[in-house]
This record gives C-alpha cells, sequence and structure tokens, in this order.
C-alpha cells in the first residue's frame, strides 16, 4: 500500500478535526448537567506565593463548604486552580484557557494590581465574570468585574490622620513601583495633605530591588516623623530586616497599607516589626461569632498550625461568598444574569461583618480596622464599620454608564 | 559631613558586595573560561545553606563562614566531575549545560524549600554616626570582601597551589609535562570558585534573604562585572566592583534604586566600548 503525502495529510486532519469535535462536544454536554466551573488564578511560586497560597486555601474552602451544601442551584462546583508562578504571561494565558476551555461561570484571582490588568481585558472579551478579591489602589470601573477588597478611600483614609496624630506630620513614602504602588503613594500624599502634614519624599522600588542601604541613609537624612510602607512582595521584605539591623525601628515608626497581608509579621522577628500600625478589612483575632466559627473550620480544614487567616485570603472567601449569593438571587450562572442581581446591592454576613456589593462602583461597602503589630500577633486598636468605596465612586458609577471600562486614577 | 560619612560606607557596601558576588566567577569564568550560568544559584544555594545551618542551632558566624562554604564547595566539586569536566573547551556546550544544572537547581531548591522568602536577621545591631545609623553588619561585609580578596591573592600569588593552578589553566599540557594532573586540578579550582560563591551567598543571607530565583538577580551583576574587570581575576574584579559599586550607589542616591541600576548598566556598556578587553586590558598590566 502507498500512501501519498497530500493523502496523509488530509486524512489525519480529517482525523484531529473529528476527534476535537467529538471532545468540545462531550465537555460542553456534561457542564450543562454536571459541575459549575469556577477558575482561581492565584499566584503560588513566585515572589507574590506569600499572598497567593492563603488566598487558594480560601477559595478551597468556599468551594468545599458550598459543595457540603449541596452546590449551587442543585449543581456541584469544581474549582480549577491556576498557578501562574508571578509571572504576567501566564496570567494571560491562564485566563484565556479558564473562559475558553474551562469555560468557567466566573474567574476569581489575581493578587497585584498589574495582573489584574493583564486579566481583565482578557475576560472582558471572551465575556467571562472576574472577580478580584484583593485590596487595591482603587478606581477600576468595569462591568464585568467586581472589586472586593479594600481601597484608599476606605483604609488610607483613616489610617493617615491616626498615624500622623500619633506620630507627626512629615511623612516618607516607599513604594513598589508598579500601578498599585504609584497609584496608592498618590492617595497617601492627598490624605496626608488634607491633614496638614507633608510628604517628604516617596520612593519607588522595583520588586525584586533587596538593598535599601542608600533608602535607609536618605531616609534619616530627610528625617521625617514616620515612614509608609507600600512594599510589595518576598524580596520587598529585606527592606524591613535591614531598617531595624541600623536601629531604625526604634527611632522612625512605620505605618502601612500592605504589611502582613503576606504574613510578613511571622516571618520577621517581633524586634523588626513591632510597632507598625496597619490598616485592613480583617484580622483573624476579630471578636464575632461568625468569624470565630470560621477560624475554627478553616483551622480543621488546613491544620491547627495555620500561620494567619490574611486580609487577601478573607477577600478571596468573602468575593466567592458574595458571586454565590448573586447566583442564587439569579437563579443563574449566566454571567449578565448574575451581573444583574448582583447589582440589586447582595449583601453577606461574613466574618469580618457586613459586606454589601455597591452597585454603581462594583465595590464593597465593609467594616475597616486599624490594627497595630505586636510580637507576631495583629492587636485590633479601632474600628470604622460600613465604610463606602468613595475613592473610586468619585468617577464611576456602572448603573448610569455601564459600558464605562477603565481605571481611573487619583490626580493630584 | 556625618552623611558624607555614612554614605562612603553605603558606597563602600555597594562595591564590597560586587565584589563578593563576583570573586567565586572571577575564578571558574575568569581563570577556567567557564561561563557558569549556574553562579547565581551557588550564591543561592550558600543562603540557603547558612540559613538552614543557622535554623538548627549553629552559630551564625559558623554557617555563614565555614558551612555555606564548605557545601556549596562539594557541590561545586560534584558538579565539575560530572558535567563541566566533558565541556572544557566548548563555550557553547557549557553554557547550556550550566543555564540546565540553573534551572534544575533552582526547581529542586522550589520543591524543597518551597518558593518563599527566607532569612535571618543580621547580627550585630547598629552603629552611630552622628545624628545617623546604619547596620553594623555593612562593615562586616565591607570587612569580609577585603578579607576574601586578600586571602584569595594570597593564595594564588604566595602558595604552590597556586601556582600550579595559574600554570595549569595558561597551559595546561605543560603542566601535566611536569607531573601536574591538570583533571584534578581543575576540580579543585572549580571546587575552590564555588565555595568563594556560596560564601558570598552566606554572608549576603543576612541581608537580602533568599529565595529559589534569587540567583537571577546575582548573575548578572557578577558577569558585568568580571568581564568589565578583564583579564586580571583579581585586579579587575577588584576595579570593576568599585567603578560600578560608586556609580550605582551615587546614582542610587541622588535619584532612585531604578535609576542607580540603569547607570550601573549604562556605564558597564561604555566601559567595555571603550576598553573592549575590559580595565585591567589597559591598566594594571601584569596584575593578578
Amino acid at each position: 500500500m502507498t500512501i501519498n503525502r497530500r493523502e496523509f495529510l488530509r486524512n489525519s486532519a480529517a482525523a484531529a478535526a473529528a476527534a476535537t469535535g467529538a471532545e468540545t462536544f462531550a465537555s460542553t454536554a456534561g457542564a450543562q448537567e454536571e459541575a459549575i466551573n469556577v477558575a482561581g488564578i492565584h499566584d503560588l511560586s513566585g515572589g507574590l506565593d506569600i499572598y497567593g497560597k492563603p488566598m487558594v486555601d480560601a477559595l478551597t474552602l468556599a468551594v468545599e463548604e458550598a459543595n457540603a451544601a449541596g452546590g449551587l442551584l442543585g449543581r456541584q462546583i469544581k474549582l480549577i486552580n491556576y498557578d501562574p508562578q508571578s509571572n504576567m504571561q501566564l496570567y494571560t494565558q491562564f485566563a484565556q484557557q479558564a473562559a475558553l476551555k474551562d469555560k468557567v461561570a466566573v474567574v476569581h484571582g489575581g493578587i497585584t494590581s498589574a495582573s489584574r490588568e493583564v486579566i481583565r481585558p482578557v475576560l472582558d472579551r471572551f465575556k467571562t465574570l472576574y472577580f478580584y478579591n484583593t485590596q487595591y489602589e482603587g478606581g477600576v470601573c468595569d462591568r464585568d468585574q467586581f472589586d472586593t477588597g479594600v481601597t484608599p478611600a476606605q483604609t488610607v483614609e483613616k489610617l493617615v490622620p491616626y498615624a500622623m496624630k500619633k506620630w507627626g506630620k512629615k511623612v516618607y513614602v516607599i513604594a513598589a513601583d508598579y500601578n498599585y504602588g504609584q497609584i496608592t503613594s498618590q492617595w497617601v500624599k492627598k490624605y496626608v495633605t488634607e491633614n496638614g502634614g507633608e510628604v517628604s519624599s516617596i520612593d519607588f522600588f522595583p520588586l525584586d530591588v533587596t538593598n535599601f542601604g542608600s533608602t535607609i541613609s536618605k531616609i534619616q537624612a530627610a528625617k521625617p516623623d514616620f515612614v509608609w510602607s507600600a512594599l510589595v512582595g518576598g524580596a520587598h521584605i529585606s527592606f524591613y530586616r535591614q531598617w531595624a539591623a541600623a536601629g531604625m525601628r526604634t527611632s522612625i515608626p512605620m505605618a502601612s497599607t500592605t504589611f502582613a497581608v503576606g504574613n510578613e509579621h511571622i516571618v520577621l522577628s517581633p524586634e523588626e516589626c513591632n510597632g507598625m500600625l496597619i490598616c485592613y478589612n480583617y484580622f483573624q483575632d476579630l471578636k464575632n461569632p461568625t468569624n470565630q466559627a470560621f477560624v475554627a473550620r478553616f483551622l480543621k480544614r488546613f491544620g491547627a498550625d495555620y500561620p494567619n487567616i490574611t486580609e487577601l485570603a478573607m477577600g478571596t472567601y468573602q468575593g466567592f461568598g458574595l458571586w454565590a449569593e448573586g447566583v442564587k438571587k439569579a437563579k443563574s450562572v449566566d454571567r449578565l444574569k448574575a451581573i444583574e442581581a448582583l447589582e440589586t446591592g447582595i449583601r453577606i454576613d461574613a466574618p469580618s461583618g457586613a459586606v454589601t456589593i455597591d452597585p454603581p462602583t462594583h465595590h464593597c461597602i465593609l467594616d475597616v480596622h486599624i490594627a497595630e503589630v505586636k510580637d507576631k500577633k495583629l492587636n485590633v486598636l479601632e474600628d470604622f464599620p460600613q465604610q463606602k468605596p468613595s475613592d473610586t465612586a468619585a468617577s464611576c458609577n456602572l448603573i448610569k454608564n455601564p459600558n464605562d471600562n477603565q481605571q481611573y486614577v487619583i490626580k493630584i | 559631613m556625618d552623611l558624607t560619612a555614612l554614605l562612603a560606607i553605603q558606597v563602600l557596601y555597594a562595591i564590597a558586595s560586587l565584589a563578593l558576588i563576583s570573586v567565586g566567577l572571577a575564578i571558574i569564568f575568569g581563570m577556567m573560561r567557564v561561563i557558569n550560568l549556574a553562579h547565581g544559584e551557588f550564591l543561592m544555594l550558600g543562603g540557603y545553606a547558612a540559613i538552614v545551618a543557622t535554623n538548627h542551632g549553629i552559630s551564625i558566624w559558623i554557617a555563614m563562614l565555614v558551612v555555606a562554604p564548605i557545601v556549596v564547595g562539594i557541590i561545586g566539586v560534584v558538579v565539575e566531575r560530572t558535567i563541566i569536566r566533558f565541556l572544557y573547551g566548548r563555550m557553547i556546550d557549557t553554557m547550556l549545560a550550566t543555564w540546565g544544572l540553573s534551572l534544575f537547581l533552582v526547581g529542586m531548591t522550589t520543591v524543597i524549600f518551597g518558593n518563599t522568602t527566607v532569612g535571618i536577621s543580621a547580627p550585630l545591631g547598629s552603629f552611630q554616626i552622628g545624628a545617623y545609623r546604619s547596620s553594623a553588619y555593612t562593615l562586616f561585609v565591607i570587612a569580609a570582601a577585603v578579607v576574601i580578596l586578600a586571602g584569595v591573592f594570597a593564595v594564588l600569588r604566595w602558595t604552590r597551589l597556586g601556582l600550579i593552578a595559574r600554570g595549569t589553566m595558561q597551559n595546561a599540557d605543560m603542566a601535566a609535562a611536569l607531573g601536574v594532573n591538570p583533571p584534578r586540578v581543575y576540580a579543585v579550582t572549580f571546587g575552590i570558585g564555588a565555595a568563594l560563591s556560596g560564601l558570598a551567598g552566606g554572608v549576603l543571607a543576612p541581608v537580602s534573604g533568599v529565595f529559589p530565583t534569587i540567583g537571577v538577580a546575582y548573575v548578572a551583576k557578577s558577569f558585568i562585572t568580571v568581564i568589565g574587570g578583564g583579564a586580571a581575576i583579581l585586579s579587575g574584579t577588584a576595579s570593576a566592583s568599585a567603578l560600578f559599586g560608586s556609580i550605582n550607589q551615587v546614582a542610587t542616591y541622588v535619584t532612585t534604586p531604578v535609576f542607580g541600576e540603569v547607570a550601573l548598566l549604562a556605564a558597564a556598556i561604555i566601559l567595555i566600548r571603550l576598553l573592549p578587553q575590559g580595565i585591567t586590558g589597559r591598566f594594571f598590566l601584569g596584575g593578578m
């Protein structure tokens, strides 16, 4: 038998097409009566893994609990986790895979604002609902997306006057060099100025910088009353080490919008970070029955020696809870129906307190707390109930302009 | 005035850390002409060795100064015997092999230690100059760099081992004809280069912390320093570190750390354009 090359190619192409066709058919048919696919895209390796691990654990627990309670709309939920390895290219790839191959009902994920801006257009294009559950710089205005984390008007606005009252009016800002740090530092400057203070300098650092020696000298020369850190990731932890090693921790105090989100307060020794002020939505020690029950379930699932349930883990848990409520209300996992249901102002009683979707901004109204780092613990000092995302609300109204799709950036 | 003194220390520190991360490569690449792309991973392994040893209750000084170089030195000898020795004189193949080795080491450490930054606190506390404070560990790093460079110089210049090593690198056949066993000399030299990298990794671990991919941050800078230094490995490494370190640190202080890195790289490009043979291709001729 002789096979000519052209014929061989034609036959094998036909066979391949038949095979893919069959597979696609099988997976769509299966998805309709079987599980609801939900994707999580969180860095489990690379410099950002300090944030990703607790987020994935929280999402896993949320899905397991929903499934144990009978699933959603009578269907089980299948969680598909992707690890983009702190690499932005993989974010694009996995977002496409989640939207096109897995045909997920929702994507939860993205940690840095850079990664969010990488996957947001992809998920917009493929009409896939997207939940970004990280505390961030605010301003994203996109009907396809919900942002369940706290933003500067909820945290920086509270922490700046608190720290200025305690320490003084002159602030030195150090921040990670990408959109999160750039924008957040402008918010810090705005609130410091509004409270009658002065920002003496804002310094930015790429995520892989580990030597902060000259910056520490510069800060000493500037003699601020306190330092504001918006540093991000594993490499930047060495700033706190070098700061303490230079004997500065005791002479110039520090406040932060990022510290402890990656459990830095456990990685570092108490001598390196005691006294730092932070402000978030969630702390593991919050005293309310919902939270105490949640912490017990979490520790039972992931081990009693779990270091700390972070702000981002809770954001992810609550983000999933909000989405699930929206789906229940819509009685459908369809993207638009779920968005419309969520835009009725879905509210859940979460471990951090009541969390309500703010319909015009797709952000959340929630409690925030100021806390102090003390001996590897985060001690809550002051509570601010039910804070609105007023920063994003100043420029974004998705009820009036549903087709708006951009990130509003603060201008000073 | 106090600030100037503090800045001078920072500049010395930048020079010292460049010299530290480069001295192992200066021996492996500068002397042996092996393009070791796994150099950053040797530093990373030194860091892990120091931190693991410290966490097991060994004194931090012994962990950094003894355990780290020994562990990485042994790894270096194993690598030389199993991979590098088949590839002498085959530059591209060596690059591929050591690049593969670098990926392998990153993967292995990720599996063993996880992809998280681990660190130890720097010992020694702080010191004060007028109104300014800085970490006393900075001074230790500077001293360590000086002692290590001096030590390498002394061994190469005044010991039989150094003479044999230099001779073998210059002309292996002639050395063999005079009764030296070149493969053994290569293995020992490579091991010493690796050990010095491990030592540097250990000394820098308390400053920077360690994670599996930290080698990437080191490898480019060490190659730039060694190539910028040129043929004479010690005076070359020292002078290139001095040049690049000061430029980096001054630019960092005047502007931002980002620009400091840019200034370092720009200086390296200009230097190689003006002095293609490196600094010691024109100055310090006949040095070592």
